[in-house]
């Protein structure tokens, strides 16, 4: 257990690693820092002392060892665009984006998980059919599109709902900020809330439903039909147990996504989150900040996939050698 | 008793996959809908009623005209109406899908070309190489398709020149996509790849001296074709959203070559005052074509799974 | 005579398919003597699986019964309504599937499988239970049961593993086990313990077996009457015995004649000619005329029944009704 738990995080460590590299490699490579940080009027002889002073000159190894020492310390340069360092920019917007994305991922798991639980077991229904076709026009409508249309009839016609930014907010400790404790903050995270997990709960019901497909075809259910247990021991008992497990680790993958997704919800709604910032980093070229944006996202993400390894180890007794060890 | 081989026609029409389609209205209308709106695109030049974007032929005085109501000034009535610059929104919209179109499917073909390359190198060499390729793909597959395709496009808009950039967007949009969804593709080919490599004729063409590669490649192709289709398919459907995705965003198609999701863009600015159409028609024609796709490739996919015959 | 525990009649299973109508099983009737070990023979494809799930009432959709009664003590169990035969299942009838490598739910240790089952029929406490799956596994032969109930099936061998499933199939007492291929996906070494043990513990609660196997020398050992089935329908029944010394049927005489056995004289084992028909191609008359070497004038044209004759055994076969034998000339 120990082994597996170091070699995970070896691995991971190992991928945190190479995407540095390449955020490095954007960095360096991608459009000229020194250009991109002075005005037209800076004599190429000035330019030439700034390269020097920021070490663009030193061998590239060293270059990315400072790189990374900088990263470790959170030290990401300064974004083009705005002139302000890039970490407190993100930490700044990160809270909007956080509140955002959990709320979202909940919605989308709770009700994807009842939704795929229904049509499973109510396979030839007619509300089964309604639901699952409506499922397909959730996978093929574009999150952007469901937001647009979200705005037009609640926001313009309907007018319950704001069409955009995060309502008031309330200061939470040293950096983090909530809208759930205001009113308006709350109206505010409705349509964005939807809009962004409308597609995970469509992804997460239809895994869901065909897991549970699968489940209720193997031989132990019909074992377990065969010994006279209830319905309800049979589908939530045993079908939904088993069920559970691929879907809550494809789930926990999915919460990465999420993160990564709220970059449209957050340009449709004008959300105050990382995601808008990352976008008009690539619109403007802005390489620290598109850098250290890729840098967060693969640590959650890779925090996320570790975690969800763990949860996978918890739950199927399959994965643990313990006392028993070998089968006799 | 005397009786007819039944013809190729036959054969096609009593298989089990039309009989699939024949009964299956959704598959049906699916792809009638998706035929009609991807003939509407490609024929776009000469089907439009207007070319949108040729200035000489705008009259702004048409501007705002809502759908099929004459204009107060020219008399003029648009079937979706016009948008802002006069422009007949039908017109814009076949434009925009053959763009939008263009831009999916160059981008899917790529995709399977790279997805297929890759799959079937890995599938032959197996060992590190095999090995490597495999954790590239599935590091790669962690990450959301968009943001992929939005870090190359970043990346490749670092390198390219600004004067270029708008000539070669749409070109560096294909190559983003198409990185961003080969993995599926790669995926399959590789594991038809392997059973394939250990098959006994493989070893007897070595011992000839043929090279067995062109051998494998023909008994390769009909097992991966049926699933290389649904992905293909439904890659399809993801790419054309992905395009309006990122065009939407301003990260896409370049101004002068509007797609769907620019369409959208700017009709998302038009609500506040009104101009519902230039919004809604858009929307639908996006919905539908990405929608109909989706079904098809759904309904391949059951078609083709023999488990659930 | 005593009464039958399990009595069915003219059983018909359908499955409805794009090209047409299948019949899995055509008309079936047999009964089942309370304590009696039924063994229920035929080639793969015959109906002997398709038997045992319409008795137990698991026939997946789309195939369903479509005629024919099954009585359980003299009454109607293929017709309830299905949580009055959720009841039945288990409590009265018990199944023990082919595969223990999948038959038990992963997630689940032994404990918990046992004490779910055993207080869906029997109304005790949780402590009652365990006490009860502990004594139930010991007498399977899982050594240690007391400790080992506490295990995952993975930490069981296949042997093993189809001891409890035997255990989860008869913990709720019931009168009938069908045992579906019950040894088929075993080690041979394993075979004949795991049908001990299925026979000891049933005649130990004075449980009847439905055993379907394609395993004569299975069905030699361990039953006291056996149905062979072919093409969806019985061809004979009869004591075991007397089946597989002097079959009545032409196919059942083929079947004994295929087996090898130590004391044969002959060079060649005894071959069918031909295949068992495929469901959509049954022919008209008795479904065995293709291949059998004595099929005469009504045998192309009419189905026999199911002729009772002395001694408790039963054929369908035109050879041994002395009506038509009579009326037309030997060829």
């Amino acid at each position: 257990m120990i082994a597996f738990i170091l070699r995970r995080l070896l691995q991971s460590v190992i991928v945190m690693i190479a995407v540095a590299a390449v955020s490095f490699s954007l960095f360096r490579f991608v459009g000229d820092p020194i250009n991109s940080m002075v005005g037209q009027e800076t004599s190429i002889a000035d330019r030439q002392a700034l390269r020097e002073s920021l070490g663009l000159n030193d061998p590239i190894v060293l270059q990315f060892g400072r790189f990374l020492g900088n990263a470790l310390q959170g030290e990401f340069g300064i974004s083009y665009r705005l002139q302000m360092p890039v970490t407190e920019l993100i930490l700044q917007r990160l809270p909007a984006t956080v509140e955002l994305a959990l709320v979202s991922g909940l919605l989308a798991f709770v009700l994807g998980l009842s939704l795929g639980v229904y049509t499973a077991l109510r396979r030839r229904g007619v509300l089964s059919n309604i639901i699952m076709t409506a499922s397909l026009i959730g996978v093929s409508l574009p999150t952007f599109l469901i937001g647009v249309l979200l705005i037009w009839v609640f926001a313009v016609e309907l007018r319950w709902l704001p069409s955009n930014g995060r309502g008031e907010v309330v200061a939470l400790g040293d950096w983090w900020s909530t809208g759930l404790l205001t009113h308006s903050g709350r109206l505010a995270l409705i349509l964005p809330a939807i809009t962004l997990g409308l597609y995970q709960m469509t992804l997460i019901m239809r895994l869901v439903r065909a897991e549970m497909l699968e489940v209720l075809r193997t031989d132990y259910i019909k074992f377990a039909r065969a010994r006279g247990l209830s319905a309800r021991a049979v589908n939530f008992g045993h079908a939904l147990k088993n069920t559970l497990v691929p879907v809550i680790t494809i789930t926990g993958l999915q919460l990465g996504s999420i993160i990564a997704f709220a970059i449209i919800t957050e340009t449709v709604f004008n959300w105050p989150g990382v995601g808008a910032l990352f976008i008009n980093s690539v619109r403007f070229v802005d390489v620290p900040v598109m850098a250290a944006y890729l840098m967060m996202i693969a640590l959650i993400f890779v925090v996320i996939n570790l975690i969800v390894d763990l949860l996978y180890y918890a739950v199927d007794p399959r994965l643990r050698v313990d006392r028993a060890g070998k089968a006799h | 008793m005397t009786s007819k081989t039944p013809g190729r026609l036959y054969r096609l029409w009593d298989s089990d996959l039309f009989y699939a389609f024949r009964t299956a209205p959704v598959a049906i209308v699916a792809t009638l809908v998706a035929l009609t709106i991807i003939a509407c695109a490609v024929l776009a030049p000469w089907l439009a009623p207007m070319n949108p974007y040729n200035p000489g032929g705008l009259n702004l005085m048409n501007g705002f005209t809502p759908p099929m109501e004459p204009n107060a000034f020219t008399g003029e009535t648009f079937l979706m109406g016009a948008d802002n610059q006069g422009r007949d929104m039908l017109s814009t919209i076949m434009y925009g899908t053959r763009t939008s179109l263009f831009v999916g499917a160059m981008a899917v073909l790529f995709a399977m070309t790279l997805g297929i390359s890759i799959g079937l190198y890995a599938g032959w060499r197996g060992g590190w190489v095999d090995g490597a390729l495999m954790r590239v793909a599935d590091v790669q597959l962690a990450f959301p398709a968009i943001l992929i395709a939005l870090l190359i496009f970043g990346i490749a808009r670092g390198f390219i020149p600004d004067n270029l950039r708008d000539q070669l967007a749409i070109w560096v949009l294909i190559v983003a996509i198409g990185l961003s969804d080969w993995v599926q593709f790669a995926r399959v080919v590789r594991g038809a790849t392997m059973v394939e490599k250990n098959k006994e004729y493989v070893q007897a063409a070595r011992v000839i001296g043929a090279h067995p590669a062109k051998i494998m490649f023909r008994h390769i192709l009909p097992n991966v074709m049926g699933p290389v289709l649904v992905i293909a398919t439904i890659s399809l459907a993801l790419a054309i959203i992905a395009e309006a995705t990122l065009s939407f965003l301003g990260v896409g198609v370049p101004p002068t070559q509007p797609s769907l999701g620019t369409l959208i863009r700017i009709g998302q600015g038009f609500l506040i005052s009104g101009e519902w159409w230039i919004l809604l028609f858009p929307s639908l024609t996006l919905l539908a074509l990405a929608l109909s796709v989706n079904l098809l490739g759904d309904w391949l996919r059951d078609a083709l799974n023999p488990r659930l015959r | 005579m005593a009464d039958p525990l399990l009595s069915v009649r003219d059983l018909v299973v359908e499955f409805p398919t794009r090209r047409g109508t299948l019949r899995a099983l055509d008309r079936v009737s047999f009964d089942i003597m309370p304590g009696e070990v039924l063994g229920m023979v035929g080639e793969s494809g015959a109906g002997k699986s398709i038997t045992g799930a319409a008795i137990i009432g698991l026939i997946e959709p789309p195939g369903r019964v479509a005629s024919g009664e099954i009585r359980l003590k003299g009454e109607r169990i293929d017709n309830l309504r299905p949580e009055a035969l959720r009841k039945i299942r288990g409590k009265r009838i018990g199944m023990v599937f082919q595969d223990p490598l999948t038959s038990l739910n992963p997630l689940y240790t032994v404990a918990q499988q046992l004490i779910e089952t055993i207080r869906t029929h029997i109304d005790c406490s949780e402590a009652e239970a365990r006490k009860r799956a502990v004594a139930l596994l010991d007498r399977v032969g899982i050594p240690a049961a007391a400790r080992r109930i506490d295990d995952y099936p993975h930490h069981f061998s296949g042997g093993m593993r189809q001891r409890v499933v035997i255990a989860l199939a008869l913990c709720a007492e019931p009168e009938l086990v069908i045992a579906d291929e019950p040894t088929t996906a075993l080690d041979v070494s394993v075979q004949s313990q795991i049908i001990e043990v299925l026979k000891d513990i049933c005649a130990e609660r004075g449980a009847a077996v439905m055993l379907i196997t394609h395993d004569m020398g299975v069905i030699a050992e361990t039953a006291d009457r056996v149905a062979v089935l072919y093409a969806g329908r019985v061809a004979e029944i009869g004591p075991v015995r007397e089946v597989i010394t002097e079959a009545l049927h032409p196919y059942t005489r083929g079947l004994m004649g295929s087996i090898p056995t130590l004391t044969q004289e002959s060079d060649r084992l005894v071959q069918i000619p031909g295949a068992m028909p495929r469901l959509n191609a049954i022919p008209q008359g008795c479904a065995f005329n293709p291949r059998c070497d004595k099929a005469f004038a009504p045998c192309f044209t009419d189905r026999p029944e199911l002729l009772a004759l002395e001694g408790g055994r039963q054929v369908a076969c035109w050879l041994h009704d002395t009506a038509k034998a009579q009326e037309v000339p030997h060829g």
